[in-house]
């Protein structure tokens, strides 16, 4: 084996500043948001997020691609983000189990990389800065025609993806024979969120994300999950409507992630974009009803508001996160629903808070049980 | 719950003398955990016998008892002092074994005393290999198959049961002693009867060797309400089979898919919870069968360790000092992480750079030593790494290694015979990480090398990058090498020196001259638990090397997140990793020396790559660089700061060898000038200078063959002493009576060292040795004090029992020696330091060697005579104070001895006797009242054995 250079590639931020690095992945070009991700391990999981639609993910691991790509750890059918930003794209990997390089993925998936720059002068900016768009690119280094092309990017602030990622047709996932039936309302869902039901004995149907509660109802699930996605919560009023429908009618519901964002606006509670969103696999979050607390995997860049969820007198807040104080989980009062703005079904991230799928399974037994007794 | 209202005060357990696998790391936990209990109002009381460590000085506790560890002492204290509470877990296995046995002795429950920090029946639980199976077994947690034998019959049926390769275990025996691989069928009996006779109880446990899986580390940490952290994960460069302290480690885990990091952490979590009720820290090590990814569990410590020290270290997160908040009530989501300021202390660390953890043999001290690693620990210290790649934090701790390498290779000290190099890889030594990358350079297939290593395969690939950069970097000459080839050989950790090295024809400055042209200059990145997500506080930096960005105004600059102060300033160069000879003192008086530096208004400057030490704690200095102690790091950073000066006199023969090249580039160095170090330590020039003073030395000369050897042994007299020039703690020291041994030893050491000059002394025979400590300012000289050693000269002065005031030395002799002293250091005219070294053969004293830095007993009087000697001669140094500005007012005692403490245990085959080469590893020291002490009637007579041989 010779050592071999790699070719050139550039990053332009919306503000102006450029960064040099080299090339990784299919040469072209890609646009988004940059955010990003301190996680150490679960880049393959992270990728495939349907949340992370429409983002340039920034990778402050230093090094990305160690152990590989394996079929089975994807959390969608395909790589939802962007573009990778990295330090070290590595070109070999190490794992038995593995089906694939990163290289071979990303080039298979027309997947966009830059490395071999200074990732953490780009966290540093952006945390001071705050989130903003940028373009990458190792087809044109030329930064005039780069800027260009950037303005033409449409802020995240304001911007519906839900429908960009959600399944076009309802499907079904796990064990017909499984004791309870969960309807997932699919704004992006992942992989895991439906494993985590399905290893608990649910059976589970996924819908489009605009599917009327009329519609997932008649199929008479005994409770529904509002799954995580990209994009504004502010701008999809009609998918509100719909989690209104689904509160109102009193079974079990249980929000991830935007999920949780659309349950707190259907609630009144308003949603706002961060200056920088929360990603990563060491969140720390205390369960203000047991007093424990919990590592936890996030992803987002929008949240409710803790003054608005503070004064309702709809939602109490059940979690709260220890580094900011923002809020990381709600119940609507007198209702069977909850939800909470982290990632409980992790892949990537720790399993703390899987106890959630419990609960949520747990309070479809009561109503089953209930409905059985009636 | 917050801090519990009960415990006042707190009884903190020291691990003791230094040893092989109990070091210098229980001082970092120790102090930290002190530290902490202070600030929250708690009343400190510490135990440690070892005089060497920052733990034991007033500036850490707020009672210290220097005293055996023992339960008799345990009981001296507390009746002594009201204890609310012990905590044993900072002191590794001695301080959870004391605390036992104390325990089963009641005298906890006599004195009402708590035990906080871990519960007694966890320590039983995870010492007891078969208790620890069969709780593994119980919570479904996977083990290696083993099972007890009590018999060689039994011993051959288990075997046959479980297949080979085997791994015996005798119990109880201390530290791994008689453990053992066993291969094959043919060597299986005789292991197991040596097995059975190592155990005093006849029991052997043989278990399943799970060789050449991948093996990893998790650090942990529990509050009260049951919150689990994770700290830090470690993985193993060398797989299972070698003793995770003689491992190479890097963190974080580089080869763990979500998936498998995701289980191995649910296991650690279920494994501390299942060992009982307690907040604190606890290490747990597991094995990956890379096939199918299945984890067993190999070990619990329910206690910090070697690798929570690394790990506080790796991640910034403060193990013992939280563990210590825990453990008198706190919970995790009660306290804040100390290094951003301003988030919680409940969340894991993130990375986002590579540490590399390097341990240091000391195999040349130990002749005759099997030098093979295995299941049980060898080296003696460690150095580690910070880079942002793999490949950088491997270079960098190859370079803070100190043992005469550039890097990973590229050094031209490489072997090139495939034969050796294949057969260091079969059988790994300290030196296989460089046989690894030989052996790539030389062609052998990456397959063929983790086939014989088993080192997992992606390591070995940017093993393999580097050989491929060091080509192509050969196809260029220094004016023509393209910025980006030299920034990427620079991101790969390369020395300037290797790259001259590669490039040929062209020296290490002119390299660096050429890059800084290039614009390939190191940037400082800041460690700071969280990836950059939050702003830090705290400044904790490495050096690395960034490509340049253009900023939105249009400057085009690396980031550089090091803000240079515009305040007087003064780096302290550390001693680097822990050697024989060079050990624990000096970081205690690194430790002080900062803190001198900051009272007198510096920002006092940090600079050492020992993640055991106290002085690489983010909260001792002013600024703290992770960086090796090697020159282009050193002076880069000088040209970085540019402090007023450099204090080369508190970390050792480390940081004293690197003068030369500061005062040769202009560089202050601070107290002591390089002329006068030179002086004393150019044998030529400083007999001359004894001479000039009238003092006497015994007869000496410099050769340079075996030769010129013999005319100037026969010329100086028989016996003679013979070493090389400018070596530490007596490496190759050798005492020979005659022409014969006399070619023997020159031989040999030219050898071994070749270039190098030899000197021959006139050896005293039967002379008592004896040694002074000074600070001096020029005008004045201050005795710290003078000690005289049990056994005669010829034995290192390392290894030798002293006693602290002289004993028998008489007033005339005495008188000489302080005279020679207040001589040699107005001559000198030292600036801080001076230790030295005195022969006296009837009633005449002679001058041995002067050393113009901190000694390795100043530690030991200062804390005899609650001085703080360290402190007062860096301010002297400084300049700004003199010796008249303070009040020197020693305690009185009746004398205190240094014991030295080897670990020869660790080594079974080694000549223990000693001589010229030091050979221990830790001390400690004893008070006694009166020579008529039993303790030191004993020793004495001891003393006359050596002076009768």
């Amino acid at each position: 084996m010779k050592y071999t250079p790699k070719s050139p590639a550039v990053l332009v931020l919306q503000d102006g500043t450029v960064f040099y690095g080299k090339s990784a992945g299919k040469v072209g070009t890609a646009t988004g948001e940059i955010c990003f991700n301190t996680g150490m391990t679960g880049y393959q999981e992270v990728f495939t997020d349907p949340s992370y639609k429409g983002q340039l993910l920034l990778a402050t691991n230093v090094h990305i691609g160690n152990y590989g790509i394996t079929d089975n750890e994807s959390e969608s059918n395909s790589i939802k983000i962007a573009g990778l930003i990295c330090r070290n794209f590595s070109q070999h990997h190490s794992r038995k189990q593995a089906d694939a390089s990163l290289t071979d993925y990303f080039i298979e998936q027309n997947m966009v990389a830059i490395c071999e720059i200074d990732t953490r002068a780009l966290v540093r900016h952006i945390r001071n800065k705050g989130a903003m768009n940028g373009i990458i690119s190792s087809e044109t280094l030329d930064v005039d025609v780069l800027k260009k092309s950037l303005a033409n990017v449409p802020s995240m602030e304001g911007l519906e993806l839900s429908s960009t990622v959600s399944t076009k047709e309802p499907y079904f996932f796990g064990n017909p024979d499984a004791k309870f039936k969960v309807a997932v309302l699919d704004e992006g869902v992942k992989t895991n969120t439906l494993r985590c039901l399905s290893d608990r004995n649910c059976y589970v149907k996924v819908y489009p994300y605009n599917t009327s509660f009329e519609e997932m109802n008649a199929w008479e699930p005994d409770g529904f999950l509002i799954s995580n996605g990209p994009g504004d919560p502010a701008v999809m009023p009609n998918v509100v409507q719909i989690v209104k429908d689904i509160i109102a009618h009193d079974k079990p519901v249980f929000g991830i992630c935007l999920g949780h964002q659309l349950i707190a606006e259907a609630c009144g509670i308003s949603t706002f974009k961060m200056f920088n969103g929360h990603r990563g696999i060491n969140h720390p979050v205390k369960n203000m009803v047991t007093g424990h607390s919990e590592v936890t995997s996030q992803n987002h860049g929008f949240s409710i508001g803790l003054k608005d969820a503070d004064k309702s007198d709809v939602v109490e807040i059940t979690h709260v996160n220890l580094n900011d104080h923002s809020v990381e989980g709600i119940r609507v009062k007198n209702k069977k629903a909850f939800s909470v703005q982290y990632h409980p079904e992790s892949a990537p991230g720790p399993d703390d808070s899987r106890y959630l799928f419990d609960e949520f399974v747990g309070s479809l037994r009561v109503g089953k049980s209930a409905e059985t007794l009636a | 719950m917050p801090k519990d209202p009960s415990i006042k005060s707190v009884l903190i357990i020291g691990s003791g003398p230094i040893i092989i696998g109990q070091a210098c790391e229980f001082d970092y936990s120790g102090s930290q955990a002190s530290r902490s209990l202070k600030e929250e109002g708690v009343e400190v009381s510490l135990i440690n016998s070892n005089p060497a460590t920052i733990m034991t000085d007033k500036v850490t506790a707020d009672h210290i008892y220097l005293l055996p560890l023992t339960t008799d002492s345990i009981e001296k204290i507390l009746q002594e002092r009201k204890i609310d509470a012990v905590l044993p877990t900072m002191g590794g296995q001695t301080a959870l074994n004391l605390c036992k046995e104390a325990d089963e002795r009641g005298i906890w429950k006599k004195y009402g005393v708590r035990i906080i920090g871990v519960n007694i029946a966890a320590i039983e639980t995870t010492e007891n290999r078969e208790l620890f199976r069969q709780l593994m077994v119980d919570i479904g947690v996977g083990v290696a198959p083993s099972k007890i034998a009590n018999s060689f019959l039994e011993g051959k049926e288990i075997a046959q049961k479980l297949g080979f390769p085997l791994v015996i275990r005798p119990s109880y025996t201390l530290g791994g002693t008689g453990a053992g691989f066993v291969y094959k069928k043919e060597e299986f009996e005789e292991k197991l009867m040596r097995g059975l006779q190592a155990s005093p109880i006849h029991e052997v446990l043989i278990e399943k060797a799970v060789f050449g899986w991948k093996e990893f580390e998790l650090e942990l940490l529990r509050d009260n309400k049951d919150n689990v952290i994770i700290i830090c994960s470690i993985e193993n460069f060398d797989p299972m089979g070698i003793h995770t302290g003689d491992s190479i480690t890097v963190a974080p885990a580089m080869t763990l898919s979500d998936k498998t990091y995701q289980h191995m952490r649910n296991l650690a979590i279920k494994m501390m919870r299942s060992i009982g009720e307690f907040a604190g820290g606890c290490n747990v090590q597991f094995a990956v069968n890379p096939e199918d990814e299945s984890i067993i569990a190999v070990e619990i410590n329910p206690r910090v360790s070697r690798s929570s020290a690394l790990a506080s270290k790796a991640t910034g997160y403060p193990i013992a000092k939280i563990a210590a908040k825990m453990a008198i009530g706190y919970n995790l989501d009660e306290l804040q992480n100390q290094i951003t300021g301003s988030t919680s202390a409940f969340f894991e660390p993130t990375l986002d750079y590579v540490i590399v953890k390097i341990p240091r043999w000391n195999f040349d001290k130990f002749h005759g030593a099997d030098r093979s690693l295995g299941l049980q620990m060898k080296s003696v210290g460690e150095a580690m790494g910070i880079g942002r790649s793999f490949a950088e934090a491997l270079q960098k701790a190859c370079q803070s290694l100190e043992i005469n390498r550039l890097g990973l290779g590229a050094d031209g000290k490489g072997w090139t015979r495939v034969d050796d190099i294949v057969h260091s890889m079969e059988h790994p030594s300290w030196d296989r990480l460089f046989h690894i990358k030989e052996a790539l350079r030389l062609g052998v297939p990456i397959q063929s090398v983790h086939n014989l290593t088993k080192v997992d395969k992606w390591f070995l690939n940017e093993i393999q990058q580097l050989v491929q950069i060091e080509a192509e970097l050969r196809r260029y000459q220094l004016n023509n090498i393209p910025a980006d080839l030299m920034l990427e050989i620079k991101q790969k950790g390369y020395a300037d020196a290797q790259i001259a090295h590669l490039l040929g024809n062209v020296t290490e400055d002119e390299v660096y001259q050429r890059r800084k042209e290039l614009g390939v200059k190191r940037v400082y990145k800041m460690v700071d638990t969280c990836a950059a997500e939050f702003p830090s506080q705290t400044p904790y930096l490495y050096s690395t090397f960034e490509a340049a960005f253009r900023r939105a105004d249009g400057e085009l600059a690396a980031e550089n997140e090091s803000v240079v102060s515009n305040k007087k300033k003064v780096i302290v160069l550390g001693s680097g990793p822990n050697r024989i000879g060079q050990g624990i003192e000096f970081d205690y008086s690194c430790v002080h020396g900062i803190l001198a530096a900051r009272e007198s208004g510096y920002e006092a400057i940090m600079v050492n790559c020992n993640p055991e030490t106290v002085s690489t704690d983010f909260d001792i200095a002013d600024k703290l660089y992770f960086e090796p102690v090697f020159w282009e790091h050193i002076y880069e950073l000088i040209e970085y700061e540019k402090p007023e000066g450099v204090i080369v006199q508190l970390g050792g023969q480390t940081a004293l060898k690197l003068s030369e090249r500061l005062h040769q580039n202009g560089i202050k160095i601070i107290g002591t000038s390089f002329d006068s170090m030179d002086l004393a330590e150019d044998r030529g020039r400083f007999s001359d200078l004894l001479k000039s003073l009238d003092i006497p030395y015994p007869l000496y000369g410099v050769a340079e063959s075996a030769e010129e050897a013999l005319v100037v042994a026969n010329k100086v007299g028989y016996p003679v002493l013979v070493r090389p020039s400018y070596v530490l703690g007596g490496q190759g020291m050798s005492i020979v009576i005659n022409d014969e041994e006399l070619e023997i030893a020159v031989i040999k050491l030219l050898k071994n060292l070749p270039g190098n000059r030899v000197l021959i002394d006139h050896f005293l025979d039967r002379a008592e040795e004896a040694e002074a400590d000074v600070i001096c300012d020029g005008e004045n000289i201050q005795f710290i004090g003078l000690m005289e050693h049990i056994e005669p000269a010829g034995i290192h002065s390392g290894d030798s029992y002293a006693v602290l005031p002289p004993f028998s030395l008489s007033e005339s002799v005495l008188d000489q020696m302080r005279e020679y002293a207040r001589k040699i250091a107005l001559a000198l005219n030292v600036r801080g330091l001076l230790n030295i070294q005195y022969a006296i053969k009837k009633d005449k004293v002679y001058v041995i060697e002067a050393n113009p830095r901190a000694s390795r007993t100043v530690p030991f009087i200062a804390k005899a005579h609650q001085v703080p000697y360290i402190n007062i001669a860096t301010k002297v140094m400084l300049g700004v104070k003199k010796l008249s500005d303070f009040k020197i007012d020693p305690v009185s005692f009746g004398y205190a001895i240094k014991e030295p403490v080897f670990s020869f245990d660790k080594f079974p085959n080694v000549n223990k006797e000693l001589g010229p080469e030091m050979k221990s590893t830790g001390e400690a020291i004893r008070f006694i009242d009166s020579i008529e002490d039993p303790y030191f009637r004993n020793l004495y007579k001891e003393k006359s054995m050596y002076l009768s041989r």
